[in-house]
């Protein structure tokens, strides 16, 4: 154990990965708050396919010599579109999702054994980065965010509306598939930030787990987002600072930070309920019929 | 009303008053959410011409308020009651939600209206079925409509709680001269309350009061086949269609109309 932890010279590393922390700051408010409409529109499944597909972009760009996080961007769009195109119901949606994903790690698979390169690159793809985050790359990931925060900010009522409430929503004149394409774009461009940073396997840690939880102890929409991102960002950046003085990759870290996060949540909501959630008052606890005139 | 060469009805001819409360009754699959779909605006005629208000209908009017089946919504859902009947007013615009004081006196004033004040802060997914389609007849009149689309409403409620949201429709259409659309199959907790009935079945249909709709010479006509519509202790049960063996249904009573019509279906 001695040999995987090494704190003492933490002062100096934490200047090295001054653009990894600020990388993964932005994926924990990227993701908190897409993951958010990850929940809410059941699409935990298409972010794991999506990764797959991103990874395989990543693989075929670094094989090629071309810029990794533009192929993982290629990569995730490209799924997104195919996955929001040919499914729109859920069945649908799960099952294309079910044949994209075993074909996109196959092909991710098939580019990284054909690369000649140094072996940490590839086995990054899969499983994390961070700490080799350039200034090139960070500003890939800055732009991403852009894009995607503006896009979220655009949406985020009719989204919230057409994913909690469809059928009213639509007949309120929502345009629901526009929406649906809309967002599983957005999610498309989070997702191929969080493979850069985290890796493919591991995605659904920030893209998942933090809005998981934060749905276990708020039904504010307002406390929600915020939660999800407080506990995304918590987990990268603290998985991060734990990684940093050891040889382990720094997504086992970030995993686990997010998954005792949710742990704590569900225990905190297995409380609350039972103590009776919901904050009726007395007088409504029991709704008394009005007569009818 | 058609889907290709399937014609689910046609040939109907009917106006709304304001304040009428129109119920709309038969089997399962005659068409009867499509008629509400196609007054959304969602479905448009084969034939023939709808308005709503004097004007064709809209997708998303503020005007008509829409109240959907009752379906649990998802114990995680991260909205409160509040939130949802929020959404109802102003879900439809672009951007992040930022609510002034008067809409938040509006969905206070919608919740109070509908007795749900006590559970406003509640999230919507832990509330019951009941207490969950009182919050969704107060988010279908946020936008103070003029014309109150329901589809179903009572469905899988009990007794009390399907009088007492039958009841909450009906004084609002009392109150405020809002017409009312009522799909059911069960037109027991809103006997009292109907002033017409719209009776579809097997491709045709039937407007009229209950008491002249629903009887035995009626619906053995549209159904094409002998049916007894027997009165037990004030409710009327309906014995011999196929689509609903030994089902009930069951009428009365009729209103009065007045002015301009709420909504109207020409020949659709």
């Amino acid at each position: 154990m001695g040999d995987l932890f090494d704190y003492s010279d933490y002062g100096q590393l934490l200047g090295l990965v001054h653009n990894s922390l600020i990388a993964a700051a932005l994926l924990g408010l990227v993701g908190g708050l897409v993951g958010v409409f990850v929940q809410l529109r059941d699409l935990q499944f298409a972010v794991h396919g999506i990764s797959e597909l991103s990874f395989a972009g990543a693989a075929a760009a670094l094989l090629l010599g071309a810029n990794v996080a533009l192929g993982s961007v290629v990569g995730s769009l490209l799924a997104a579109a195919l996955i929001g195109g040919l499914g729109v119901r859920a069945r649908d949606r799960n099952s294309v999702i079910g044949v994209l994903m075993p074909f996109g790690l196959g092909l991710g698979v098939l580019f990284l054994a054909l690369y000649e390169g140094r072996a940490a690159n590839k086995f990054g793809l899969l499983t994390g980065q961070v700490v080799a985050v350039d200034t090139v790359r960070l500003n890939w990931l800055v732009g991403v965010s852009i894009v995607v925060l503006a896009g979220m900010a655009l949406i985020w009522r009719p989204l919230l509306f057409v994913s909690a409430d469809p059928e009213v929503a639509v007949a309120r004149g929502l345009p629901a598939g526009l929406l649906s394409v809309g967002f599983t774009l957005l999610l498309g461009l989070a997702v191929s930030m969080a493979v850069q940073v985290v890796g493919a396997l591991l995605v659904l840690s920030l893209l998942v787990t933090p809005a998981a939880a934060a749905f276990r102890v708020t039904a504010s929409p307002v406390l929600a987002p915020v939660l999800s991102v407080v506990f995304a960002v918590v987990s990268a950046v603290g998985g991060i600072l734990l990684a940093l003085g050891g040889s382990i990759p720094i997504s086992p870290f970030v995993t686990t930070i997010s998954f005792v996060i949710y742990l704590v949540c569900r225990a905190v909501s297995a409380r609350r309920v039972r103590g009776g959630w919901g904050h009726r008052l007395p007088a409504a606890a029991a709704p008394t019929p009005v007569p009818i005139p | 009303m058609s889907f290709g060469d399937r014609v689910l009805w046609s040939g109907l001819d009917l106006e709304l008053q304001p304040g009428e409360f129109l119920a709309v009754l038969g089997p399962n699959g005659v068409g009867k959410s499509t008629l509400l779909k196609a007054v959304l605006g969602q479905q448009p005629l084969a034939a023939g011409q709808l308005l709503v208000g004097g004007r064709p209908p809209g997708r998303g009017s503020a005007t008509v308020g829409y109240v959907p089946q009752q379906k649990s919504m998802d114990a995680a859902t991260p909205l409160r009651a509040r939130d949802l009947v929020a959404l109802g007013l102003d879900g439809h615009r672009w951007g992040v939600p930022r609510r002034s004081t008067d809409a938040r006196r509006r969905v206070d004033e919608a919740l109070e209206a509908v007795g749900a004040t006590g559970y406003a802060d509640a999230p919507i997914g832990l509330l019951s079925g009941g207490e969950q389609q009182r919050v969704r007849i107060a988010q279908a009149l946020a936008t103070d409509p003029t014309l109150l689309l329901c589809d179903e409403p009572l469905l899988s409620l009990d007794l009390r709680h399907q009088r007492a949201v039958s009841a909450m429709i009906d004084r609002r259409r009392r109150e405020h001269d809002t017409a009312v659309v009522f799909v059911t199959h069960e037109i027991n907790p809103v006997l009292d309350l109907v002033d017409r009935v719209l009776y579809i079945a097997g491709g045709r249909h039937r407007v009229g009061t209950p008491a002249e709709v629903l009887t035995s010479a009626t619906l053995s006509e549209l159904y094409r086949t002998p049916v007894d519509v027997l009165d037990v202790r004030g409710r009327i049960v309906v014995v011999g269609t196929q689509e609903e063996p030994g089902g009930c249904e069951h009428h009365e009573q009729h209103g009065d109309t007045s002015a301009e019509p709420a909504a109207s279906v020409r020949r659709g």
